[in-house]
This record gives structure tokens, sequence and C-alpha cells, in this order.
């Protein structure tokens, strides 16, 4: 396999070479005359190392998001499993995502409520509370709920299964571990969160209604006309981009540190390494949702 | 002898500054057992890893039945590791299939089988191996030993012509142990693999053996028989042999071999 046998290294190999001509001796030497200078010449090393090392890393990643899209075209297509992993990832998400998107809309309905009173804007509260679900926060508290359930999950499944060699194994029985593990999980999950984000949406619009409305006595029908009035599909569209992009955040990240927690710097072994793997992808995905969150609403708005 | 199924050409394998293999040489004959020894650290599992193209040599070349794996791109390579059968330390089967599924892996993944024909000969490997009754159950549920029998079905699913064994008895008692070695004998006889098996259950593993390997230091010591490892001139291979077997061994008043 490209991975393990030490190839990805070609990718970038003016990396190796000048990692190799920085801790080659005679260069070490001539920097040595003075203790500044070797300390100085130190710093540049490790720093060239960390660089090296990341740089590894990312071409690793993106090496790996190619196989993962080339596992989708290699037979034998495993429907039954994308099936299965639309339930686990979606599915049994749908409690999660109701209760965060029933109580995220009643606070939005609250505190759209006195805050649009001071300006005697009360009626426009069902368009507030729509657009800000729809566009900003059904999108990014999915993702977020979703990397939290299922993403550390297939993290932590993948990581133990290259610990316990099951993924060399498929590799000795030629099996493409990317066609049969991780291809599943990434079109169950390009499914599965946008459907999520779309429920997120619905549940949380009826979520400021029962604050705003039943509980604050906003006028029932303002809620909606001014939702109809406001939302158009461009909003909709957004929202949606939004999901399809995060999920793919997700399923590249946290598999991707699971399936190279061998090979992840300072990881550790063992159980050590896969749960230091898993904490580390939760906060790399969901950091990078927040950031694609803003460049693609930066881009698209 | 018949030509050697795999081959090691001045092969050198480094990690960091560690040389696990210096320019090792060696000739894996076909149809016969060759027990690789040695002590921890000392590249045993590397070797297996660098036959299954797992690992790539820093130089030198590996020929599996005349052709050089280590330049070979993945279909290729994917073609030579349909020759072979692995049985991994700790089995390496799949957490969240049943027995019956992953001994049906192989056969679902890379033949055409219909349903019936795969049922067929997963269950006749199965009670073969002595596990009528566990297919429903799950990797998590069964013992040591029996999960070794379980990776053994898997691996001779597709009729390997080279089985591959990392450790097979590590962490079973002796009695599990004998009964995976008397697996093997039959098995071999049966579908007529060449077998390597990595292994530290010195010396009972070379009552299996036709040829043994000793890896010490990034060196080898090949010796076609295991009666004459104690007859070895390189004083290194003597102290490791009186390490892992005492000095009984060495003076030949050993445990029979059939």
């Amino acid at each position: 396999m490209c991975f393990s046998r030490g190839r990805c290294r070609c990718l970038f190999p003016w990396v190796s070479i000048s990692t190799s001509v920085l801790s080659a001796g005679k260069f070490r030497d001539l920097a040595g005359f003075s203790i500044g200078g070797f300390m100085l010449f130190h710093f540049v090393e490790r720093l060239g190392e960390l660089a090296a090392c990341h740089v590894r890393d990312l071409g690793r990643m993106g090496r790996y998001l190619l196989l993962t899209f080339l596992g989708a075209f290699k037979h034998p297509f495993r429907f039954s499993e994308v099936v299965r992993q639309v339930r686990i990832i979606g599915a049994n998400s749908f409690v999660v995502i109701f209760f965060t998107a029933a109580f995220t809309g009643m606070v939005l309905g609250l505190q759209g409520y006195y805050t649009l009173r001071k300006f005697g804007a009360e009626g426009v509260l069902g368009s507030a509370v729509a657009l800000s679900l729809i566009r900003e926060l059904g999108p990014v508290l999915t993702a977020l709920m979703v990397t939290g359930r299922a993403g550390s999950a297939m993290c932590a499944e993948i990581g133990i299964m290259r610990n316990s060699e099951q993924i060399d194994a498929l590799e000795c029985m030629s099996v493409d571990p990317f066609r049969y593990l991780i291809t599943p999980k990434l079109l169950a999950t390009l499914i599965a969160v946008p459907l999520l984000t779309l429920i997120f949406n619905v549940v949380g619009v009826y979520g400021g209604y029962v604050a705003g409305v039943h509980l604050l006595g906003s006028n029932p029908g303002a809620y909606f006309v001014s939702m109809q009035h406001s939302v158009v599909n461009k909003d909709i569209n957004l929202g949606i981009i939004k999901s399809f992009v995060f999920a793919l955040l997700i399923v590249w990240i946290c598999t991707g540190r699971g399936y190279f927690v061998h090979q992840i710097r300072n990881a550790g072994f063992g159980a050590e390494g896969v749960s230091r793997v898993t904490t580390q992808a939760v906060v790399l995905s969901s950091i990078s949702i927040l950031v694609w969150d803003y460049l693609l609403t930066a881009m698209l708005l | 002898m018949s030509t050697p199924i795999i081959q090691f050409k001045d092969v050198v394998k480094a990690f960091g500054t560690q040389t696990v293999l210096d320019r090792v040489s060696l000739a894996i004959p076909t149809g016969k057992t060759t027990v690789i020894a040695g002590g921890s650290g000392q590249g045993k599992s590397v070797t297996l890893k660098l036959i299954l193209g797992l690992l790539n040599p820093d130089a030198g070349a590996i020929f599996v039945e005349g052709r050089d794996i280590t330049r070979m791109g993945r279909k290729e390579l994917n073609q030579v590791r349909t020759d072979f059968g692995v049985l991994f330390q700790g089995a390496a089967l799949l957490d969240s299939l049943t027995v019956f599924d992953n001994v049906a892996l192989p056969l679902n993944e890379r033949t055409k089988l219909g349903r019936k024909e795969i049922r067929d000969r997963v269950l006749s490997t199965l009670s073969q191996l002595g596990l009528e009754g566990s297919e429903e159950k799950f990797p998590a549920q069964l013992s040591g030993g029996m999960k070794k029998r379980v990776g053994l079905a898997r691996a001779l699913q597709l009729q390997p012509k080279i089985m591959l064994f990392d450790e097979p008895t590590t962490g079973l008692d002796p009695e599990k142990s004998m009964e995976i070695y008397q697996l093997f004998h039959h098995t071999q006889q049966q579908y007529g693999y060449t077998s390597v098996i990595v292994s530290h259950d010195i010396p009972k593993i070379f009552n299996l053996a036709d040829q043994v390997v000793i890896l010490n230091h990034g060196r080898v010591a090949v010796f076609a028989s295991p009666d004459d490892i104690p007859r070895s001139a390189d004083p290194e291979i003597r102290e490791f042999v009186k390490k892992t077997m005492g000095d009984v061994y060495l003076s030949r008043e050993m445990e029979s071999v059939p």
C-alpha cells in the first residue's frame, strides 16, 4: 500500500532533501563555530523538521481523500454498507439533532423577541429566526453535533482497525481498504448531513414559534408570513452547499486521522494513540467547520 | 530443491538510525516450511511485511515467483498478493463482522461465486478447522486460539500458494499451540502451500521446520534443517541458541524431531 510503503515521501522530494541537508554533519559544524550560531541553527532545523512533517501530513491527507473518491468507482460497490452507515451516522443522530434544533430555535425566539421589541419589530421575528437557522446555525450546529457523535466514532473505529492490523489484513487480501471501509462512510455522511441539516432547520423554526408565539405572544400569522417574504432560494442553497462541504470535512478529517494513527507525530501507540488521534480529529474538524463556514459565507453571500 | 518461491537479494531496511536488515539475502523453497526466528526487535515482522509489500526496502530486491515486488505498481502487487494467505499476530479479524462473514469476506470481495457456493465453502472450511456452531459469533466472543483458527480459515479461502504466519502461538497455552501446529501440518498437506512462520516459540516450532532462518543484528543465518543449528560456526548464533534454547539444545540432547 502506498502510504505504508513510504512512497508518499516522493510527493515532496525537496522536503526530505532540505531536512537531510539541514541535519548533515558538516553544515552543523560550519554553524557550530559559536554557541549562538548553533542554537539558531538548531532552531531552524527544528522548524524545518516541523514544517516538513506538516507538509507530509497534508500530502498524505490529500492523497487519502483522492483515493476515497476513487473508491466509489471501484467494483464491487458496497451499497448495503452505505445504507448501514446512513443509519449509523444519520438516523441515529436524529434525537441529538432534534433536541439541539428545538432549543436553539427556542433561544433564538426568546432573544429575537426581546431585541426586536425594542424597535417595535416583533413582526419580523419569524424571518430573523428562519434566516439565522437556514443560513448559519442549521448547517454549523448539525455538522458540529455529527462530528461529536459520529465523527469521533468513525475515527476511533478506523484507528482501532489500523492498530489491530485489520486494515493490513484487508490489503493482504487485495481488498482496497478505501473502497471497503472509507468510501461508504464518505457517501453516507454526504447523504446524511444535508438531510439532518434540513430537519434541524424545520425543528428550529418550530422551536422559535413555540418560544416567540406561544410563550411570549408574538403574532402567529406574522411569524410565518415574514418568513415567507424574506427567505429566498439563495438562502436555502447556501445552507445546503455548506452542509455538503461540512460533511466532506467531517469524513475526511475524522477517518483520515484514524487511518494514519500509526504515522501521526507524537500520537503515541496503542489505545493512547487512538484516544489522542480521536481528540485531534474532533478538534480539527470542528475548527475547520467554523473556518470554512466563514469562507463559504464570504464567497457565496 | 526446486526454485525458490520467495527470494531476498541484498535487502536493506532501516528505521531512523537503526538498521533492521543489513544486506540480507535468503531464499524460501517452494512447498516447504521456513521458520524465521530471532530475538525481539531483530526484524522478524519487518521481513514478513517486506514479503507482503506492506513495507518497501531501502535497497535490494525481493522476488516472489520470480518477479520483483519492490518495483511493482499497485495493480500488479494486488495480483501477486492473491497468492498470499496471511495469519496475523492478533488474527486481525474484522470486529464488525461475524465469524462467517469474516471467512466469507475474501470470497465475497475477490470472486464471483454465488451465495450458496460461498456458504458451502465457508462452512466446510469452518468444520474442517473445528469451528462448527460458531459462525454467528463475533470475534470479540472468541478465545485466542479460536480467533487464530478463524484467521487461518479466512486465509485459506482463496487457496494461497504461500501462507505467512506472524507469531501464530503468541498468547496461547502450550496445549493450544500444539493444536495450532497440528492444524498447520494438516492444512499444509491438504492445500500444498509454502509456509513461512515467524515465531519465537523455539525450539517447539522447529518440529515443523524444513528450513530455519535466524535473524540477529540485521544479519541472517540460514540452515537447511533445524538439526544444523547447533553445529553453526557463528559464535553469535551459538550465543542466541544458547540463550533461547539452553545448553541442552546445543549439546544435541534435544526433543525428538518427528
